[in-house]
């Protein structure tokens, strides 16, 4: 039996078990390996993708909970790298190890999609549930307040 | 070298490097045994001469040298070789830049390739924060000298001197006239040079670096944010299965018996295999356990949960770190082995005025990288290839043929972007574990390590406990200082025994500027029941928490400014000597001491900047609680002042913090201070959170639950960066940012609340 999801706008048909987290549907099955394993317990936040526009793990989202919904990574946030959150990452040189990044930018990105000027505080409510080992969260701050047009302090 | 692994490195090459293209080509080859040393070991050799390739090598690959650093197309673009690995600290961003400067290159036009792992690169261990200091002027002299060629042959051209030309923005210019010639135009005629000698390559002067010492963009930024950088579980392979382990729960345990039924019956399981276990000392060995090895990831995790299995625990399973921590308090408080002495340091304690003594405790760490170990190995035909994040591709490489029974030339390991090393992946036992799978399975396998896996199968940051002791004078001054360390080294791993040796104690007991006329270190005793590992800067988070605790506690017990006491124990800025330290060697990360002193005067500097900067004497006026610590490691020397406040839950915070760096010359400074605000960020989960406790041998953290991390909400709102800015040889960066974060912390802490925290993680004494 196959499972129908939209993946970054494109319709696909998955021959996998519905209790497959998405998580391993898009790297194992679809090759989708923006997204990252870190836990594999929604702790860590490295495999954060939107469904319907809302931030999920994916690695404890299973496959059926996505059946006839719409998902987006990192591939799909923007055709060529060029969402505000993806520049402003990128000019204030964010990534060290770069890892955790897409997960960072994905739950920074729904966040920005409600609140188009969050706080400070906002901000790291919002990104609570993604760490960052290399300790790049100064930056990802001012990051997220650049691509929201927001004067840093 | 062989011819064999010649063809390897030039396959790689072929791939990366479009080798049809021909030009100029040059790399170095450092003698087999050179190569071999470890890190840290200092080599005194000469720099590696540049070579072209020989004539053999051209016929087969006109050109190119199969060992190459940095390769003039003519189309123009400049390929220039990163042998060191990626993994946060922005190698990719620094190493190549010191080639493009000499060269005179267009950094938008130079392609950055990554190495395998091979000897012909030198050392391409990543640790150590070794890369920039070891081989700067290595990388400048392969540069350089390809701009010579480049000169000589524009020289040529015009029927000039070579001191009439100059190359600078990807071209040669002929001085005084208005020809140019770009690189590329140049490629194949400076290709077909001699190579000059060492003599007739003149590095530039500083004022001609373009990039050296300015902020450059992130070179990898754009494949970060879009998902496309490659790291150690995106390499996908046809055909290949997954492998995730169900490894013995105490190191060194094994296999009783196992029913894999249960596991094979799940859809997408193929294979069960054992992995035999591994016989001390337990090096770079697999861990031994039941792999299950399916279609993907995740029926690989529910075969794995779905076996049954009895374990024979083994010796290690006595290891309770709780009963530990007393056995290692006991050995420092007996004498050791003295390994610094200075002076009548008993005499001068036994006639002090006052006693000041403290014990400190720091429990085991795990590294945590954001991406579990992870390594795809293929074998085939008497070959093998991998796919790895790793820090060590040699050792990687080694690892591999070893447990193949292949030799070296048989096998090649290709570097993939590391999601964080800290030290983890300097070890290769996941890659042999993968290529024993691959070769059992007869298919590619990747090996997945889940968090848990990580966690307790980890090579732990060392347990340690220290005794610091002072004697005072009547007038209070510090006549006698005393400090006893223990902890199982690393050396454990590879068969040594408990006690650490003098190149250990480098790390901040032996290089510790002391103006005490009576001084003393002494070396106790400690077993290893676990692999214990290098964590991101070592030794000297525990040497440098406690030394650093101690001085704010001395100052505290003579009621003054801890930055004023800090200083006077520095004394006044001058070279310690091996004389004055109490020593008669120090292994000094590798560099001469000629080269790079304990230089008591960088050590003030920090300090008295740091403390400028976080306007240390109006902190009680302003009503902060600022904590100092100052440290010297890996050749650079990094102060930190932190700003305890107490948050509105009740919890005890760090708001604000400031970091001094001098670490000689810096190539991307930007690169410099995101390594700095991460130290902060990596200090403070060792201060405030982290700990890895052992019962019956067996880890007992499994995730981000029970081994807390730092997360962004506890971030301080500012981290404040200042380089000195300095021409002195480079230090390392990597590192050093971490020491003196932990004790600065304690100290702010002291200051905030009056209470003194010695063992750490603080989480055990406060809520934080």
């Amino acid at each position: 039996m196959s499972i129908r999801v939209l993946i970054n706008g494109v319709e696909k048909d998955l021959d996998v078990d519905p209790e497959m987290p998405l998580l391993w549907a898009l790297r194992d099955v679809l090759a989708l390996t923006g997204t990252k394993y870190g836990c594999g317990q929604a702790l860590c936040g490295a495999c954060t993708v939107h469904l319907d526009g809302q931030v999920v793990r994916a690695c404890v989202t299973p496959m059926r909970r996505a059946e006839g919904r719409s998902v987006t990574t990192i591939e799909g946030l923007s055709p060529d790298g060029s969402h505000p959150l993806q520049k402003a990452w990128v000019d204030l040189g964010v990534p060290q190890c770069g890892f955790c990044q897409a997960g960072q930018i994905m739950t920074a990105a729904a966040l920005l999609a409600k609140k188009p000027k969050p706080t400070d505080a906002e901000i790291d409510q919002s990104l609570s549930g993604n760490l960052c080992r290399c300790g790049t969260y100064t930056r990802i701050r001012a990051a997220v307040k650049k691509a929201a047009g927001q004067p840093e302090e | 070298m062989s011819q064999e692994r010649m063809l390897i490195a030039r396959r790689t090459f072929l791939a990366g490097l479009n080798l049809s293209v021909g030009g100029l080509a040059l790399g170095f080859f450092a003698p087999e045994a050179e190569a071999q040393k470890p890190t840290n070991e200092p080599s005194g050799r000469p720099g590696p001469k540049p070579q072209t390739s020989s004539q053999a090598q051209e016929d087969a690959v006109p050109g190119l040298n199969p060992n190459v650093f940095v390769h003039v197309a003519p189309d123009g673009v400049v390929t220039i070789v990163c042998h060191r690995s990626e993994m946060g600290q922005g190698i990719r961003s620094s190493l190549p830049v010191l080639i493009a400067d000499e060269l005179g290159a267009d950094m938008a036009r130079v392609k950055i390739l990554q190495a395998d792992g091979d000897k012909a690169y030198g050392d391409q261990n990543t640790d150590g924060s070794a890369s920039v200091r070891s081989i700067y002027e290595d990388m400048r002299r392969v540069g350089a000298t390809a701009r010579v060629m480049l000169v000589a042959a524009a020289a040529k051209r015009w029927r000039v001197k070579p001191e009439d030309c100059e190359a600078r923005d990807h071209a040669v210019f002929r001085r005084g006239g208005k020809e140019t010639l770009g690189f590329g135009e140049l490629a194949l005629e400076a290709g077909k040079l001699a190579v000059p000698k060492p003599a007739d390559v003149k590095l530039r002067p500083r004022s001609e670096l373009r990039y050296v010492g300015r902020p450059l963009p992130l070179l990898d930024g754009p494949a970060y944010v879009t998902g496309k950088a490659a790291f150690g579980a995106d390499v996908q392979l046809p055909g290949m299965l997954i492998a995730v382990i169900a490894r013995p729960p105490v190191v060194g345990g094994r296999v009783a018996k196992f029913d894999a039924s249960k596991a094979l019956a799940i859809p997408g399981v193929k294979r069960v295999i054992e992995i035999p276990a591994p016989t001390p000392p337990y090096r770079f060995q697999p861990w031994g356990g039941i792999a299950v090895l399916a279609e993907n990831t995740w029926a690989a995790m529910r075969g794995r949960a779905a076996l049954d299995i009895t374990w024979e625990h083994g010796e290690n399973a006595a290891y309770d770190s709780e009963a530990y921590q007393q056995t290692l308090l006991e050995a420092i408080r007996a004498p050791g082995t003295p390994v610094r002495n200075v002076g009548d340091t008993e005499g001068a304690l036994a006639k002090a005025t006052r006693l000041v003594e403290a014990e400190y405790h720091i429990p085991h760490h795990s590294h945590v990288p954001m991406e579990p170990p992870v390594a795809l190995a293929r074998v085939e035909g008497g070959t093998c290839e991998v796919w790895a994040p790793t820090q060590n591709p040699q050792a990687a490489r080694t690892e591999a043929a070893r447990v193949l029974g292949l030799s070296e030339e048989k096998v090649q390991v290709h570097v993939t972007f590391l999601g964080g090393g800290f030290g983890r992946k300097s070890k290769a036992d996941f890659v042999s574990e993968a290529c024993w799978l691959a070769k059992e399975a007869g298919v590619p396998v990747r090996v997945q390590w889940t968090r848990d896996d990580d966690i307790r199968h980890d090579y732990f940051h060392s347990v340690s406990a220290q005794r610091l002791s002072a004697g005072l004078d009547a007038s209070n001054k510090v006549i006698a200082w005393r400090h006893r360390t223990a902890f199982p080294p690393i050396a454990t791993l590879f068969g040594a025994p408990g006690k650490p040796s003098a190149r250990d104690l480098q790390q901040g007991v032996l290089d510790l500027a002391l103006s005490v006329p009576n001084v003393r270190a002494e070396v106790c005793e400690a077993k290893a029941y676990v692999r214990i590992g290098w964590l991101r800067s070592v030794y000297n988070i525990f040497h440098a928490f406690a030394v650093n605790s101690f001085i704010d506690e001395l100052a505290h017990a003579r009621g003054e400014d801890p930055r004023d006491v800090r200083l006077e124990l520095i004394g006044p800025p001058r070279v310690a000597t091996l004389k004055e330290l109490g020593i008669e060697q120090l292994a000094n990360y590798g560099a001469s001491v000629e080269q790079h002193p304990v230089d008591a005067g960088r050590l003030r500097g920090v300090v008295e900047r740091v403390t400028e900067l976080a306007r240390w004497k109006d902190r009680k006026k302003d009503g902060r609680a600022l904590g100092l610590a100052a440290h010297r490691s890996f050749l650079s020397y990094v102060g930190v002042v932190v700003s305890a406040v107490r948050k509105p839950d009740g919890r005890i915070g760090i708001d604000e913090a400031w970091v001094v760096v001098d670490a000689g010359t810096v190539i991307n400074p930007d690169r410099v201070r995101a390594q700095m605000e991460g130290s902060i960020i990596f200090g403070m989960g060792i201060a405030m959170h982290g700990a890895i406790t052992m019962k019956g041998g067996v880890a007992q953290q499994t995730s981000f639950h029970n081994y807390r991390l730092v997360r962004i909400g506890d971030a301080p709102r500012k981290i404040h960066v200042e380089i000195v800015q300095s021409e002195g040889a480079p230090g390392g960066i990597g590192e050093p940012g971490v020491p003196p974060v932990a004790p600065a912390i304690a100290n702010a802490i002291f200051a905030l609340t009056g209470q003194r925290i010695r063992e750490l993680p603080l989480s055990r004494s406060i809520q934080v």
